[in-house]
């Protein structure tokens, strides 16, 4: 009893842990398995089929080589327009500066299927063909938000006396801007486009509105879903979270050991 | 960057002329004038809101004056960006950047300029102020005290013409503030380049600058070495401000000669006609005499025919006495000045004085200065020294 109550914390963070791991785990061992029939839902038995031959199933690799360039391109605009946008909001005062603030944020707190819907009115009004320009433009859209929210922070938070000192020690403004503003606001800014990529690349709903005929990678494993899940979607999603997981560990590892020279 | 202005260390003059600063309908700075000597340690002081900061910065060029001209060494410099003047700051709270190690932040001024290599000056620089094995740290792993070192040697390294330093020990403890007052004042005196400090601490302005200005409301109250100010303050604020100050309205009763001759309440004080800073001393008028609590002597009243002939004396009661070790602060109480502080050296102490006792206060003559009474007597005496 003593052992359970010294020991509380480690076990709910262990179970809770367990709950955001388990469907990735099961993912995981389910890229593993060799179906009967076209659905992957009961474990047959081990094979690395589907593993040896990703782009096996028709239009597959298609689509996520169509989602990663949209959510590249996504990110690069999101991210520089949202910076440029986070400096103006945090450093200037201006007419419009808190309706700026407030729309900035709407695209965060509307519910994501009415954003999707009107975004669709609106290109159909205006005669726009849908396809892959509509929804880079609405990803842009989106992704704006979260990278003013994480630029702006860091802003804010930054000592106005640094830029000072800057332009005290010879620095022109371009030049404090590129080396002392710039690598500050690094951080936020990363974030930024990290989360821009990510809402990017497994958006469906406002995608799959304003796509036409287009099919993204999430729209692809949703109409596979009502035919038959291949084995191939759990290859990606297993491939991409240990992508994902690599490079967080790379990126402590590369700041741990800038932290002990 | 080819275009700075030559910087050798001999450092450069620095003219202030009929330069004000106003912000809205806000007067930070009253239009004033001020000439920095090359080569000299200059204090601005004030309390806090006083301007101070402000004039700093305008020399620094980060804050546009509204009216007037700053030159250095000679050139007018008044519509130069902060990155072209030959001159650096030493910033309140350093403001080192955080994402750059200790090296990079004192090479940067040196970079910027297109300096090729760096190395050796940095090196020689992070010596002078004994950091070198710290090179590779960033400035939230250094101390307070270190931070402060870096962020003088990252000024320094660039030979400015003037220094500037806005309350660089203000976030320091006592003991720290002591030892870089020291410190800065070698440095100082080895490079030989002007420095002009700011600071609230009228402590640290005496010990380490040559010249100290004292600013009030946006405006310089008074200006000259140390301990002129100190024995000849011009304003019921420099008395209060620097140091403590007893100051007594007193009417004019004689003039004439060598003394001007008072009377407050029944006591007759002499003040020598010399140090009386009031512009009119006509008789019948009011003044206000002054004493440093230090100057002051105490005697019981049973005593009192020993006080020697002439001396100013005051009798009065002891209200309070506090014992500090190297001196007694006495709170006297007296029938025509109101209350008065004295310190005595605590060399014989006479067991006698102590609360409720009647005694004489007494002093020569030529410690006590004179201003005029059109002012507030209390200006300065309440300013919290502890605000930034």
């Amino acid at each position: 009893m003593r052992w359970l109550r010294r020991n509380a914390v480690v076990i709910a963070g262990l179970l809770t842990l367990a709950y955001l791991i388990l469907p990735n785990v099961i993912v995981m061992v389910f890229s593993f398995n060799k179906p009967n029939g076209r659905f992957n839902y009961e474990w047959q038995r081990f094979s690395t089929d589907a593993w040896s031959d990703p782009c096996g199933v028709a239009d597959l690799c298609g689509s996520l080589g169509l989602s990663l360039q949209i959510a590249v391109w996504a990110t690069i605009g999101a991210t520089v327009l949202g910076t440029l946008i986070a400096f103006a909001l945090a450093r200037y005062r201006f007419r419009a500066r808190s309706s700026v603030n407030t729309l900035i944020f709407l695209p965060m707190a509307m519910p994501e299927v009415v954003m999707a819907a009107s975004l669709a009115t609106l290109f159909l009004n205006m005669g726009i063909q849908f396809g892959f320009w509509t929804i880079l433009i609405a990803h842009i859209m989106f992704c704006l938000s979260f990278v003013v929210t994480a630029v702006k922070a860091r802003v804010m938070s930054m000592d106005p006396r640094l830029e000072q000192a800057a332009q005290d020690l010879y620095a022109s403004p371009t030049q404090t801007f590129l080396k002392v503003t710039l690598p500050i606001a690094a951080p936020g800014i990363a974030a930024g486009a990290l989360l821009s990529f990510a809402l990017s690349f497994d958006d469906f709903i406002i995608t799959n509105f304003n796509a036409g005929s287009t099919v993204t990678f999430p729209m692809f494993v949703w109409g596979s879903a009502q035919r038959g899940t291949p084995v191939q979607i759990n290859v990606i999603g297993t491939a991409m979270f240990l992508i994902a997981v690599l490079c967080v560990l790379g990126g402590q590892l590369f700041t741990g050991r800038r932290k002990r020279s | 960057m080819t275009d700075l202005a030559t910087t050798d260390s001999s450092g450069g003059d620095v003219r202030l002329t009929g330069i004000s600063k106003t912000y809205g309908s806000f007067t930070a700075v009253q239009p004033l004038d001020l000439t920095v000597p090359a080569g000299s340690f200059f204090a601005l002081l004030g309390a806090s809101g006083c301007g101070k900061t402000t004039t700093l910065r305008m020399i620094a060029g980060l804050e546009e004056p509204t009216t007037g001209t700053v030159e250095l060494a000679g050139k007018d410099v008044t519509a130069l960006p902060p990155y072209k003047r030959p001159v650096n700051t030493v910033f309140q709270n350093y403001a080192l950047f955080p994402h750059l190690d200790i090296y990079e932040n004192v090479a940067f001024g040196l970079r910027r300029r297109g300096v090729r290599s760096v190395k050796k000056q940095v090196e020689e620089m992070l010596d002078l102020v004994q950091l070198g094995p710290l090179a590779r740290r960033k400035p939230q792993q250094l101390s307070g005290g270190q931070q402060q070192r870096v962020a003088v040697a990252r000024a320094l390294i660039n030979h400015p013409q003037v220094l500037l330093l806005d309350e660089p020990l203000g976030a320091l403890d006592l003991k720290l503030r002591r030892q870089m007052q020291l410190e800065l004042k070698r440095i100082q005196t080895e490079v030989g380049i002007t420095f002009v400090h700011v600071t609230h601490d009228q402590e640290e302005a005496m010990t380490m600058a040559d010249t100290v200005a004292v600013m009030n409301g946006g405006r310089v109250e008074q200006l000259g070495a140390p301990a002129d100010l100190y024995e000849n303050p011009g304003t019921t604020f420099v008395a209060n401000f620097l140091g403590t100050s007893n100051l007594i309205t007193a009417e004019i009763a004689e003039t004439g000669g060598e003394h001007l001759l008072l009377t407050a309440g029944d006591a007759k004080l002499r003040l020598p006609a010399a140090r009386c800073s009031a512009s009119s001393a006509r008789t019948g008028e009011k003044v206000l005499a002054g004493v440093r609590p230090e100057k002051v002597a105490l005697a019981h009243a049973d005593d009192a025919g020993s006080i020697p002939e002439g001396a100013n004396r005051l009798p009065g009661r002891i209200k309070d006495a506090s014992f500090i070790g190297v001196s007694t602060q006495y709170v006297i109480e007296t029938p025509g000045a109101g209350e008065l502080a004295v310190y005595e050296q605590n060399i014989e102490r006479d067991g006698r004085l102590v609360p409720g006792a009647e005694v004489v206060l007494h002093w020569n003559p030529a410690h006590t200065f004179g201003l005029s009474a059109d002012q507030d007597i209390a200006a300065g005496a309440d300013v919290d020294e502890e605000a930034a």
